[in-house]
């Protein structure tokens, strides 16, 4: 599990760029992730791999095509010094978790990396990283694999929305 | 709304961030303007959820209207299937169209468009299909979007129908899914930045110029999870598609709505489309703000954002003379008929320079209308611009008129990300209408009030 590593205001243009959102496919998004911004993305990520931004990573468009292209890619981790809104809401709601790390700039690019989010820690070689807890409903919905999965499930939004009869 | 679950039966839910369960309040009437010191995003959350809410709760809201066109539309649909959805929440309320490759320039995206044309048809859900032009521009013209109302779209820029006092935001496919199903969703309720902007505008410059300006103050994050209030003398004399144009761009400083509290141009707007009635709803006095934020446009020069962010706004004269291969006029952004009338006068009976190539696209119908009416598609194809049917055009670099490596876009739309209007070694700056067309002129940046 490496990390790939990426710089400031990573918007979804360069996630995936907006000739290929005509296809809904995350296997055949993932194909063409970060294309032109970081060709060697593609071909090299493995499962399990973790992004790692700086700030406003995801910024731009709604297109959800850009966090399903990075699921297709098996990524499960987005780390980032901060998120663009609707990025970090689409994020979840595939089935990503995007994890906020005040101090992601010095993560080193292609290191192997652990992430603990019980212990709000990515350890990346000898280092640790903290990062910001996720609040309980956004780790289930992500364990759930997205917010569709978690949704067919009435009675846990319910629960989590603290609706009552 | 239809197949209520229990979600709906209880859509004004608050929920904290540490996840815990909380107390419900049942929808009751509220009567606008009895929250004390609240911002205008607060009395519309407030309205809509039947209880007094403040920014930073998160709540279950019903929506007035979604729109989904062709591009983030099949995955919602998608989505809504997923969900069990068998019927839409009210086919009245959803707006559906295409806009972004229009007409289909792919075989991927006529079968998207048929996919959702058979959506519509079985949903019982009007279909504009190719014909009315720019998502947002067709939703504000429709009258699908008014003050205090809580509207979504899958498509980032549905913060333009801020314009009229709406809260809006853009969501994404799932979320839209969710919508598409229940007729409402979960919102964080945003904090608001107040931007108050007083002055006259120098001869060629406008409300482009000044979001630009803005942007690059705030910042492409300065505003993430925030909502932006436009007000003062600047925004009471602007028209409404100069308010359509800075809220289109709250997006671009990470802002979830841009919003123009309503007046009388508000009101003169709506009723022109067919909406009786006021809805008067504005921040009181004592709201809280994240921030106060002043701007005087009376010395503004013409903005220009240089590649590849749409903060980098610099005086015009900074980048004046650099090469531009294309020139782009149109987008939800800058399509509208006074933008387009804003970039003839600058051009008057001259023609374009022979090496710059010039892409103008009315963002509507009932804009094409117009322009064609007054004589300004036969002033633009005289001076040598190509001019298409309304859609998104090259914008989003997904359609045509894209850019090869190392080519020079100047353009009057909302993005200059690497890579957004073609190759990723190419560069997009975005400027006015005004400015586009005497850069158009030259062949490059050119200051419009020079020309």
């Amino acid at each position: 599990m490496r990390t790939w590593k990426f710089g400031d205001n990573i918007d979804t243009d360069a996630i995936i760029p907006g000739r290929y959102l005509v296809y809904n496919d995350p296997l055949v998004l993932a194909s063409h992730a970060f294309e032109g911004t970081r060709n060697d993305f593609a071909k090299g990520v493995a499962p399990g791999d973790v992004i790692i931004g700086g700030r406003n990573f995801g910024c731009g468009s709604s297109r959800e095509h850009a966090p399903l292209a990075l699921a297709g890619a098996g990524i499960r981790y987005v780390v980032a010094v901060s998120f663009a809104r609707i990025f970090y809401r689409n994020a979840v709601n595939v089935g990503l978790l995007p994890l906020v790390c005040p101090e992601a700039d010095a993560i080193p690019d292609g290191d192997e990396c652990r992430v603990d989010v019980d212990k709000h820690l990515i350890t990346c070689g000898e280092r640790t990283y903290p990062i910001e807890p996720v609040p309980g409903f956004l780790l289930r919905i992500a364990d759930a694999g997205g917010l569709i999965p978690f949704a067919r499930n009435l009675e846990e939004v319910d629960r989590c929305t603290g609706s009552q009869q | 709304m239809r197949n209520i679950s229990q979600l709906h039966r209880n859509h004004a839910v608050r929920l904290p961030a540490s996840g815990a369960t909380t107390s419900i309040s049942l929808h009751a009437p509220l009567i606008l303007g009895t929250l004390m010191g609240a911002t205008i995003v607060e009395k519309i959350f407030s309205s809509k959820c039947g209880h007094s809410v403040r920014a930073g709760e998160v709540v279950m809201a019903p929506v007035d209207g979604a729109m989904i066109h062709d591009i983030t539309g099949p995955l919602a649909i998608q989505n809504f299937f997923e969900m069990g959805g068998k019927e839409v929440f009210d086919p009245e309320k959803i707006i559906l169209l295409f806009d972004h490759q229009v007409p289909a320039d792919s075989l991927a995206a006529a079968e998207n468009h048929v996919f959702m044309r058979e959506f519509a048809r079985n949903q019982r859900i009007h279909n504009y299909d190719i014909r009315e032009g720019i998502c947002h521009q067709v939703v504000l013209e429709k009258g699908k979007a008014g003050p205090g109302e809580i509207i979504v779209g899958a498509d980032s820029h549905t913060c333009m129908y801020g314009a009229t006092g709406a809260f809006a935001t853009g969501i994404g496919s799932t979320d839209m899914g969710f919508v598409l199903k229940f007729g409402a969703l979960y919102f964080r309720v945003p904090e608001t930045i107040r931007a108050e902007v007083s002055g006259k505008f120098q001869r060629r410059v406008g409300p482009k110029d000044l979001i630009l300006s803005i942007a690059k103050d705030i910042g492409a994050d300065g505003a993430t999870y925030q909502a932006i209030e436009f007000c003062g003398e600047t925004f009471a004399t602007m028209p409404i598609h100069g308010r359509m144009t800075c809220c289109n761009m709250a997006i671009e400083m990470g802002a979830k709505a841009g919003l123009v509290p309503p007046d009388e141009v508000t009101y003169e707007y709506m009723h022109s489309r067919g909406r009786t009635g006021r809805v008067s709803i504005e921040s009181d006095p004592d709201a809280r703000y994240a921030a106060r934020k002043k701007y005087d446009v009376t010395n503004l020069p013409p903005q220009v954002a240089i590649p590849h962010n749409v903060d980098l706004a610099r005086d015009v004269g900074e980048v004046a003379g650099t090469r531009v291969d294309q020139v782009f006029i149109g987008s939800c952004t800058n399509g509208r008929f006074e933008d387009l009338a804003d970039a003839a006068e600058v051009i008057g009976d001259r023609e374009f320079d022979d090496s710059t190539r010039v892409i103008i696209i009315p963002a509507s119908r009932d804009e094409y209308l117009k322009a064609l009416q007054t004589g300004l598609i036969e002033r633009f194809v005289k001076a040598g611009a190509l001019v298409e049917a309304p859609c998104c055009g090259p914008c989003m670099g997904g359609a045509f008129g894209l850019l090869a490596p190392g080519e020079v876009s100047l353009s009057t739309s909302n993005r200059n990300f690497r890579g957004r209007q073609g190759s990723a070694d190419a560069s997009v700056y975005l400027c006015s209408p005004a400015t586009a067309a005497a850069s158009a002129l030259y062949g490059e940046i050119t200051d419009p009030r020079e020309v």
